[in-house]
């Protein structure tokens, strides 16, 4: 057994470190959000005053809904991808399986800066996609949604967080037991009823895990907004951002900073019942 | 279902319907061939075991069957119908996989239906044949359950109730006793015996165990590198292999490489009266076709012979000894048990018993 001292010692570090970086300004921000600002200074005033704008002023509840919006955009549309991909990939890419695998994941390496300014590349009014539209002449001036818009943002997140979806559900799928996709074709199902009864079923946490890494981070993200969503695909990280910056009320970013603390561990809570649920060992 | 009725002793001949035909069936995975030149039929209402090594091909044979693979050449016919060529999901085939395969999300009953269940069946009718599936293999009991809460035993039950379910014309096993002990492994054979003869369906049966497919089968198919050794039932391929390979992987025998000349063979210190011509022979002779002298009448065609004991292995009913004719020449003999024995001791056996084999 190892003495007390030593369990002591190397328990330590971690738990300073999660007590000081994590538990603190959890604390901390949970504690701002009860607070005020009066006249450019921050009153430690106990009251719910931010809680109750948050709720009352449409502004703050319409970006927190277009955030999940967006979020649940990107969900579907990752999911959408990488689910055929990881499928394709577990079950049909035989000799291909390797190579193929290193493409989906090199993405990952690139900063997710240098993917932003690519798209901003790609979609703008001068960018590479309006200008080959025009070359075609499928439009004769610039297509503007395009850029700076709600689209531009899911589009963008989409290509981020594809390799995340697909990631689980890949190993969900490498999981399944091919004779019992054999099995199910012994006893007469054909391909789509072998997906639908065995393979789908007994790849749910996968899926699962994959989804709620797609909305999650989806949700907390506010550089794609930053780069391609302009002011109508503003997000609810760029409103805390900017009360934390240059509006300078602390408490009532803190309050909004509480409640999406609360959706994502709600989520996160959510996804591992579900997820235990489904799986099958 | 009929024959299986009418003949309950399941002496199968030639005559009989063939349900299913491999034509020059071979296939290769790459470079390597995994089976070569296949040829067999197998009789509607038969036991038929492939036995082999592993390594031999037999599991190939059953997934070529099944139609998780497609043979290289030659082809599978099923009642007059090309059979390779169909796509798994419509043969009527089904498999009890040797790891059982059952799927982990659905109940045992789940499980038990989901071939009636894809095709379609109603669902009065599904429950009536799933109960009465289940009621064969004594697993009503346990319809509720989840595959993994139950033991190997019972798991094997559902894998097999889940195949018989579908009434198809040919089930396929692939191994499916080799996961279970030795208890449970004897009775699960009893059970399966009796169950093919309830049906009547024809069993297509793989296995390692030499004693396994004797006990089981109509007909054995010995397999080795891929290539049919010898298929006969299994009291013809006991009395009569054909090659030195299946005299030895079959049972337990004396191997005798020696010579006939002018009609005697002669091997090491042993003699004995053939009709074969003359030149280098294999015998097989069994341990059991040498007595000690003392305990046989000796007709005429008896060799004789004088050897010392080696050792001597009790096993109950009957003893092994391995006795040394002479000049390191060793003999396996099976004696009824008859207490401990040291020294030399005379033996005999029949010439009829030492079976001329091929290499």
């Amino acid at each position: 057994m190892y003495s007390r001292a030593y369990k002591t010692l190397v328990s330590l570090p971690p738990l300073l470190w999660v007590g000081l970086f994590l538990l603190l300004p959890y604390a901390l921000m949970f504690a701002h959000s009860f607070w005020a600002v009066h006249e450019g200074v921050l009153v430690h005033q106990w009251n719910l005053h931010n809680y109750v704008t948050l709720f009352s002023k449409p502004v703050y509840l319409g970006v927190l809904l277009r955030t999940m919006r967006i979020a649940a955009s990107v969900t579907l549309c990752s999911l959408l991808l990488g689910y055929p991909l990881a499928y394709y990939l577990s079950f049909h890419a035989r000799a291909r399986k390797e190579l193929l695998y290193q493409l989906v994941i090199v993405p990952l390496w690139v900063s997710y800066l240098v993917r932003g300014y690519a798209w901003k590349t790609i979609l703008g009014s001068e960018g590479v996609l309006n200008g080959f539209m025009q070359y075609l002449h499928f439009t004769h001036a610039p297509v503007a949604f395009l850029l700076y818009s709600p689209f531009a943002v899911v589009l963008m997140l989409t290509h981020i967080y594809t390799p995340f979806v697909f990631l689980p559900i890949y190993a969900a799928l490498e999981h399944i037991p091919r004779p019992l996709v054999e099995a199910s074709h012994d006893l007469g199902a054909g391909s789509v009823q072998t997906f639908l009864r065995v393979i789908l079923p007994l790849s749910i946490p996968g899926l699962l895990a994959g989804a709620t890494f797609a909305f999650v981070l989806s949700l907390g993200d506010f550089l794609a907004p930053l780069l391609v969503g302009g002011a109508s695909g503003t997000m609810i990280a760029n409103v805390v951002q900017s009360l934390f910056g240059a509006a300078y009320d602390l408490p009532l970013g803190a309050a909004i900073s509480v409640c999406i603390l609360i959706i994502t561990i709600s989520l996160l809570f959510l996804s591992e019942r579900l997820e235990k649920r489904w799986s099958f060992k | 279902m009929s024959s299986a009725a009418a003949n309950p002793q399941h002496q199968v001949s030639a005559a009989r319907e063939a349900l299913l035909e491999l034509r020059g069936v071979a296939k290769r995975f790459g470079a390597r061939e995994v089976l070569k030149n296949i040829s067999l039929n197998i009789a509607s209402g038969e036991f038929l075991t492939l036995l082999g090594e592993s390594g031999s091909g037999k599991t190939t044979v059953l997934r070529l069957v099944a139609g998780f693979e497609q043979p290289s050449a030659g082809e599978i016919w099923m009642r007059g119908q090309r059979l390779d060529t169909l796509p798994a999901y419509k043969r009527r085939v089904n498999t009890v996989f040797q790891h059982y395969a059952l799927f982990p999300h659905l109940s045992v009953r789940e499980n038990v239906a989901y071939g009636l269940r894809v095709q379609k069946t109603s669902a009065t009718e599904i429950g009536g044949r799933v109960d009465e599936s289940l009621r064969m293999v004594k697993m009503q009991e346990f319809a509720a359950s989840r595959p993994s809460k139950l033991s190997g035993g019972q798991q094997q039950r559902v894998a097999l109730s889940r195949a018989i379910v579908n009434r198809p014309l040919l089930l396929l096993l692939d191994e499916p006793l080799s996961a279970l002990d030795a208890n449970l492994r004897k009775q699960m054979q009893s059970e399966l015996k009796a169950l093919q003869r309830e049906l009547g369906i024809t069993f297509l049966f793989v296995t390692h165990d030499q004693e396994e497919a004797m006990a089981l089968s109509d007909r054995i198919a010995l397999l080795r590198n891929g290539a049919l050794e010898q298929v006969a039932s299994p009291r013809e391929i006991y009395a009569h292999p054909a090659t030195a390979y299946t005299a030895q992987f079959i049972g337990q025998t004396n191997l005798l490489r020696g010579e006939i000349l002018d009609g005697r063979a002669k091997c090491g210190a042993l003699q004995w009266p053939t009709d074969g011509p003359s030149g280098a022979a294999i015998f097989s002779l069994r341990p059991e076709a040498i007595r000690l002298a003392s305990d046989a009448v000796a007709p005429p065609g008896t060799a004789r012979f004088r050897a010392a004991l080696q050792q001597q292995f009790f096993s109950g009913a009957s003893e092994l000894l391995e006795v040394d004719c002479g000049g390191g020449q060793l003999l396996r003999v099976r004696i009824p048990a008859r207490g401990p024995l040291s020294g030399e001791h005379e033996f005999v056996f029949s010439a009829a018993e030492a079976i001329r084999v091929q290499e």
